[in-house]
């Protein structure tokens, strides 16, 4: 199998208690590198040790970044069942879009603290995501995240991952194949 | 439905590019066809200047001065409700130089503006005002200069499809039996009333057009292109294991609706918002499940209900839409950029009736299946863009085979070739056919 050569990773960043310290921007691009790395690697059960149990996985239209999925078609709205089923999808070999696994970069920028409360942060950061595949011209996909993370003894842990793309519309993206 | 040659009007298929042999029972079209730019351009005129194309719905334009821009045949379009009420279809391009003169995607205007020297429009595509129109001479008649109109726009239960060919017949009779299959759809809704969704998913695919009508209908690849989507049907506790003696879990048809338009028809085992529970919905689903049947029922009767609610149905009407009803409802329509390229336009459609809950399930459904982030539909493009990469040596490979199911006498299966065959005649009678 053709998967991109595996690099050691580092381990997950420390992370001060609950109600100890507030959380740095520092701690915050650790662990965003850290899950681009492991994304970027395909480890995807160890990406997905990551998720709460409520997880929700967000990839909105590109004409309207800012809808609600129960009321607008998204290109992904997974729920917790349905994200654990896509890292299923993902690591099958007859998951024909993505086999071989594209080689993918993850370049996490701007990252932002832009709310707490309680053992919630939400953070906002860009990204910019080259994939290239066997044959085929790279493809970029650039936009912005927009996490909620929650606080636990063991680091952060992702309760809502939204991905909304800069595009007017997916177009030469094609796919969105794998976990943007 | 049997495979018969001549069927609703379909002429034989002998030309030089899709050739039957009914005697050796084969059918093979000539991979010149997705890759020459020869081919698209007697299509552009053949298929895409002739017949008739969609372009929109009439609930996405619900109010006067409502517009989306559109591509539509190989044109930039303005598809619009004009301040008198009336929906039209105009061709986006200034009467002066020719720049566009509605930019933006969709929205609610007065009136059209070119940004070039302020040639502005009504939305009826009557020219409104020329700034400086003293320098014309006496012979210059605004009255003539107003936006081109599409020659012709039709609907049909609220799907809008233009015509450049002014002597095409009327849309009913082009839709023929298909117009059966859009009222299964529209009786899901008790008013008769459903509404395109909002969110769209546009995209391209590096291969031919043609390759998505055959791959929208086609129950052929199902169990190898999509075997982790049926993984994750059999996980959720859906039963997906095959009919005796079939590919798919139940027997599906295949099905000729005259004039080049052909559907699958399969007894229903993946949910239906409207409306067969699967365990994919959860418990707490059924009760609202069968309180939209029971609607149905009382409306439409035992076998109405039946034929509406256990059936899916792949429709694609030739030569560029597909509506899909089945787990979920989909209107996607595509479009060829160059022999080897094409963009997808698709949207949810549902009963403007719904409540909060029931469009979110039919939601959810939608993007296991169906769309670029699903589980299905990013390797239904991987086949298709390998296929096209296949066809770089459409020299040395020069046929590709679409004889599935032919010689029986039987109906055809969804899982046979005969509705594909169903799409090459009548393409093989507008292209090679002409004058």
């Amino acid at each position: 199998m053709n998967k991109p050569v595996d690099i050691p990773l580092p381990n997950p960043p420390p992370l001060a208690g609950e109600g100890r310290e507030e959380v740095t921007r520092a701690e915050v691009e650790d662990f965003l590198y850290y899950e681009a790395d492991l994304l970027d690697n395909w480890k995807l059960d160890d990406w997905l040790a990551l998720c709460t149990e409520d997880v929700g996985y967000y990839v909105p239209p590109n004409e309207k970044l800012d809808a609600d999925h129960r009321y607008t078609l998204f290109i992904v709205a997974d729920d917790a069942v349905r994200l654990r089923e896509r890292i299923i999808r993902l690591k099958d070999p007859n998951c024909h879009a993505e086999y071989p696994p594209s080689r993918t970069r993850r370049l996490i920028t701007n990252v932002r603290i832009i709310g707490a409360e309680g053992d919630t942060v939400t953070v906002a950061a860009n990204f910019a995501i080259y994939r290239h595949r066997r044959n085929e011209p790279p493809r970029q996909f650039v936009g912005r995240y927009r996490y909620t993370l929650r606080r636990t003894d063991s680091g952060f842990r992702i309760v809502e991952r939204r991905a909304c793309l800069d595009a007017e519309e997916l177009g030469p993206m094609g796919a969105v194949s794998f976990l943007l | 439905m049997n495979d018969r040659p001549n069927g609703h009007g379909n002429g034989h298929a002998n030309g030089h590019l899709v050739a039957e042999d009914r005697e050796h029972s084969t059918f093979r079209v000539k991979r010149e066809v997705f890759v020459s730019p020869d081919v698209l351009d007697a299509e552009r005129q053949a298929i895409f200047d002739k017949c008739w194309i969609y372009v929109g719905h009439a609930s996405e334009i619900k109010n006067p001065g409502d517009f989306h821009t559109r591509q539509v045949a190989g044109r930039p379009i303005i598809f619009c409700r004009d301040r008198q009420g009336n929906a039209r279809a105009l061709i986006n391009s200034c009467r002066h130089r020719g720049a566009i003169v509605c930019r933006e995607r969709q929205g609610t205007t007065r009136q059209f503006y070119c940004i070039y020297h302020g040639w502005t429009y009504n939305t009826d595509g009557s020219l409104k005002a020329i700034p400086g129109d003293d320098a014309y001479g006496p012979g210059f008649d605004k009255k003539t200069l107003g936006l081109v109109e599409v020659p012709r726009l039709e609907q049909y239960r609220d799907f809008y499809f233009l015509n450049f060919d002014h002597n095409a017949p009327d849309l009913a009779t082009y839709l023929a039996g298909a117009k059966d299959y859009i009222d299964l759809v529209v009786d899901q809704s008790p008013s008769g009333r459903m509404e395109i969704i909002s969110g769209i998913q546009e995209y391209d695919i590096k291969a031919n057009w043609k390759l998505l009508v055959e791959n929208s209908v086609d129950d052929y690849h199902l169990v190898t292109t999509h075997s982790t989507w049926l993984n994750y049907m059999r996980n959720s506790g859906v039963n997906v294991a095959p009919a005796k003696g079939h590919m798919l879990p139940t027997k599906g048809l295949g099905k000729d609706l005259g004039n080049g338009h052909l559907t699958t028809d399969n007894p229903n085992y993946r949910g239906r918002p409207v409306a067969k529970w699967i365990s994919v919905y959860g418990e707490e689903a059924k009760a609202d499940i069968d309180a939209i049947r029971k609607e149905l029922v009382e409306r439409l009767g035992e076998a109405r209900a039946a034929r509406v609610a256990d059936t899916n149905r792949n429709l694609c009407i030739f030569p560029n839409l597909v509506i899909n009803d089945g787990s979920s409802v989909t209107v996607r329509h595509f479009y060829p950029t160059a022999p080897g390229e094409m963009r997808v336009v698709a949207w949810a459609l549902g009963p403007v009736e719904e409540t909060e809950a029931q469009r979110a399930r039919r939601l959810h459904a939608f993007l296991t299946f169906y769309g670029p982030g699903s589980f299905a539909t990013p390797d239904d493009v991987a086949a298709l863009e390998l296929a096209q990469k296949g066809f770089a040596a459409w020299r040395d490979v020069p046929w590709s085979d679409l004889s599935r199911g032919m010689g029986k006498n039987e109906e055809q299966l969804a899982t046979d070739e005969g509705h594909l065959r169903v799409f090459w005649r009548k393409w093989s009678q507008l292209v090679e056919t002409r004058p």
